[in-house]
């Protein structure tokens, strides 16, 4: 038996990991992992209070959060290899123009 | 029991977004994220979302994963180089990632009235939640299906060479 606030603190903890990702990070790819680490970690808060108000529809947030972000991948991924056929770079300082 | 399993698959979950972090390849990077993904799928059986486990590994570990390995691979990423901007953003993001993560984390520990998760928990059975989720909640469940078709066409349309670049090659 362990208190909530466990699972509270492990996701606040993933979700800063993935802001710290995201921002040290200068890999298009990797930064786009980052935010699926964010979503994860919203996620776990959405089910452990789920859990604690014994409530069906924080889980099927996190069911809806997981299909926008099944088709955040897919448009993000197209981008990237868009982005990377333009400039032939994955490298984010690199790309900084909005013009081709 | 309960508390083993969280301690070890909590370990396994940070453990793994720590070595994404860490890690200056790409397709390390996706294979850790993976991981993380795994023992999610794991806490939310603890916390009784059997569904969601499932949904965890079938869509995040599977699809968006392979993914994600798949475009690392066909792009052929290499290594990441340090830059200024990385080492400015390690400077001033550290800190201020670490005082969102204290005040966070404060919030929580003084926040009364959590309660706590056993292994002997109800758990939310795929019935219910989709009793609720055909019922009530219909219609966003139908809007996100255009969302998909929206995101398919968009992915399609973005990732295909484009006609431009057809016509400056001829």
């Amino acid at each position: 038996m362990i208190p909530l606030s466990w699972y509270l603190l492990l996701s606040a903890a993933l979700f800063c990991l993935g802001v710290i990702g995201f921002l040290i990070k200068r890999n298009l790819i990797t930064v786009f992992m980052s935010i699926e680490l964010m979503l994860n970690g919203v996620n776990l808060s959405f089910v452990t209070f789920a859990h604690q108000w014994h409530l069906v529809k924080g889980q099927i947030f996190v069911f809806f959060v997981m299909v926008v972000a099944a088709a955040e991948a897919a448009v993000g991924l197209a981008i990237i290899i868009a982005v990377f056929r333009a400039r032939s770079t994955l490298a984010v300082d690199r790309i900084d123009l909005m013009k081709l | 029991m309960h508390l083993i399993l969280f301690i070890v698959f909590a370990g396994f979950c940070l453990a793994g977004a720590i070595n994404l972090l860490l890690q200056t390849h790409p397709i390390n990077s996706a294979l850790s994220l993976v991981v993380v993904m795994c023992s999610l799928a794991v806490l939310y059986l603890l916390l009784g979302a059997e569904f969601l486990a499932a949904a965890q590994i079938i869509v995040y570990a599977g699809a968006i994963m392979v993914l994600f390995t798949f475009v690392v691979m066909l792009l052929n990423a290499g290594r990441e180089e340090r830059t200024l901007g990385s080492r400015a953003a390690k400077a001033v993001g550290f800190p201020a990632v670490v005082a969102i993560l204290g005040v966070i984390a404060t919030l929580i520990l003084k926040a009364q009235g959590l309660g706590s998760a056993t292994l002997s928990d109800p758990i939310t059975s795929t019935e219910d939640l989709s009793r609720v989720l055909f019922h009530e909640l219909l219609l966003p469940f139908e809007v996100t299906s255009v969302l998909i078709l929206v995101a398919i066409l968009g992915a399609v349309a973005l990732a295909r060479a484009g006609d431009g670049e057809r016509r400056v090659s001829k």
